[in-house]
């Protein structure tokens, strides 16, 4: 069976790929297109590493049947920043210690910019809920979700 | 190579499947099983018909779409009442794409936004006609090679729908047990409730001997005795990673008493 084309948007950017029937977001990300910030952990939906997000809400990529990804807007960790320039997100986890070994860090961050797109102004709670499905191994999630608290001020003092 | 189709229309979806296709609704267990290379299809088949997506209230009762996602369910007024079940289903990501045709399928310990469906009633369509009772449908679930159109449930009123989702981690995990309950009352006694179990067997399961035992009584210590007796021989739940069978039975007593009591998780 010949390879089939998908057409989607990438943090913004067109894309245009072939993909083989049945593949994971994760591997056309990684391996077709060569955005590697999403990470591969268990394909099976339990670690969240691998989380982007699809139209604005978060997306586990190895969840994810590529083909139904035609015509979608996709975002990815290797979109967060402006150039040289973190986004608040990222400048809130490297102030607070919140990534140690880093191998969660992409998914927690997708995470926390689907749930401060959709609620800028999010209790403790609702960040906790927002990174239930995001393993952490290192941090113990405290400083993880001090982060996204500090990250939402920033950026809702930015906006007023 | 996987072949993937789609089809405007729910009943050409259908007719596709043939042998050796899979209906895709969100597809957190099918692309489970493709990632593992464990799927026994070759095909994937899916639709665009709106009437999947469909939530409609009905009198006392609500249809909603097979392909409406957990997040929908959440997000929809007409379905208030199942709020706290879709929230207990996996993290936002899988509640963004799971949907409640796929929860139909999950097999043990998955199952919680059924477990809900069972108490509430539920009744299944499914494409090319025919409206079957949920608990027959599930229980010869492994061999129905079609596409699940909607289930329709009923709408309790007010305090008289209660879930409970017991699980190891918090805030997010996979049931020990969940249990859903729809407590009719008339004149302050219990008339005609159903309850269902998730995790307590192969399927969610109705706790028939636990609906009769609270026939006429009150919700109150008393009441509900007869109740939590008859849950203790009422299932034969399997072993798995999370808890011995030995395990559940043990405990679904002290689960079923909170519930009904309102007593919340300690
Ligand atoms: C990390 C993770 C956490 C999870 N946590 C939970 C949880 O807490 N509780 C829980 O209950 N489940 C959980 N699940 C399991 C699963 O996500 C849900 O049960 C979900 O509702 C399945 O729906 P789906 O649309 O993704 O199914 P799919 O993967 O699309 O399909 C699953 C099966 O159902 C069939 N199917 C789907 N729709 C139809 C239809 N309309 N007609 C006929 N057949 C159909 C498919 O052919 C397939 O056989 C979890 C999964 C993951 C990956």
């Amino acid at each position: 069976m010949a390879k089939m084309p998908l057409q989607f948007s990438l943090n913004g950017r067109d894309t245009a790929i072939f993909v083989n029937g049945g593949e994971n977001m994760l591997e056309t990300l990684r391996r077709g297109v060569g955005d590697m910030s999403p990470k591969y952990g268990c394909a099976q939906g339990t670690c969240g590493s691998c989380t982007v997000i699809v139209d604005g809400q978060p997306q586990l990529s190895c969840l994810t049947l590529s083909q139904t990804m035609e015509g979608r807007s996709v975002e990815t960790v290797s979109g967060l920043s402006d150039g040289p320039q973190l986004h608040a997100l990222q400048q809130a986890f490297m102030d607070g210690f919140a990534a140690q070994c880093g191998y969660c860090t992409g998914g927690m961050l997708m995470a926390a910019k689907a749930l401060l797109m959709n609620n800028p102004n999010p209790s403790r709670d609702d960040v906790v809920e927002a990174i239930s499905g995001n393993v952490c191994r290192c941090t113990g999630y405290e400083p993880i979700i001090d982060a996204i608290l500090d990250a939402a001020t920033k950026m809702r003092g930015r906006a007023m | 190579m996987i072949g993937f189709e789609t089809y405007p229309n729910v009943d050409q979806a259908a007719a596709a499947l043939r042998d050796d296709g899979v209906y895709f609704g969100g597809g957190t267990l099918i692309m489970r099983a493709l990632n593992y290379g464990e799927q026994d299809f070759s095909r994937i088949v899916r639709t665009t018909d709106p009437a999947l997506k469909q939530v409609e209230a009905a009198g006392d009762r609500v249809r909603i779409g097979a392909d409406v996602t957990m997040r929908e369910v959440i997000a929809s007024s007409d379905l208030s009442f199942l709020t706290p079940v879709a929230r207990s289903v996996g993290g936002p990501a899988v509640r963004n794409v799971a949907t409640v045709g796929g929860n139909l399928f999950a097999e043990h310990p998955y199952g919680d936004f059924t477990v809900a469906l069972l108490a509430l009633d539920g009744r299944v369509s499914v494409a090319g006609g025919g409206e079957h009772d949920l608990s027959d449908f599930i229980s010869s679930r492994t061999t129905f090679n079609g596409v699940v159109t909607s289930v329709s449930v009923a709408r309790p009123g007010g305090q008289d729908f209660r879930y409970h989702k017991v699980s190891r981690v918090k805030p997010k995990g996979v049931s020990v047990m969940s249990i859903a309950a729809w407590l009719p009352r008339a004149t302050g006694r219990i008339s005609n409730a159903r309850l269902a179990f998730g995790a307590m067997g192969e399927t969610p399961l109705r706790a028939l001997p636990v609906e009769q035992a609270l026939e006429g009584t009150s919700l109150d210590a008393s009441g509900i005795e007869s109740a939590l007796q008859a849950v203790i021989g009422a299932f034969n739940p399997p072993d798995d990673p999370l808890a011995s069978g030995w395990y559940r039975k043990e405990v679904a007593p002290v689960h079923l008493r909170r519930l009904l009591l309102g007593e919340g998780e300690k």
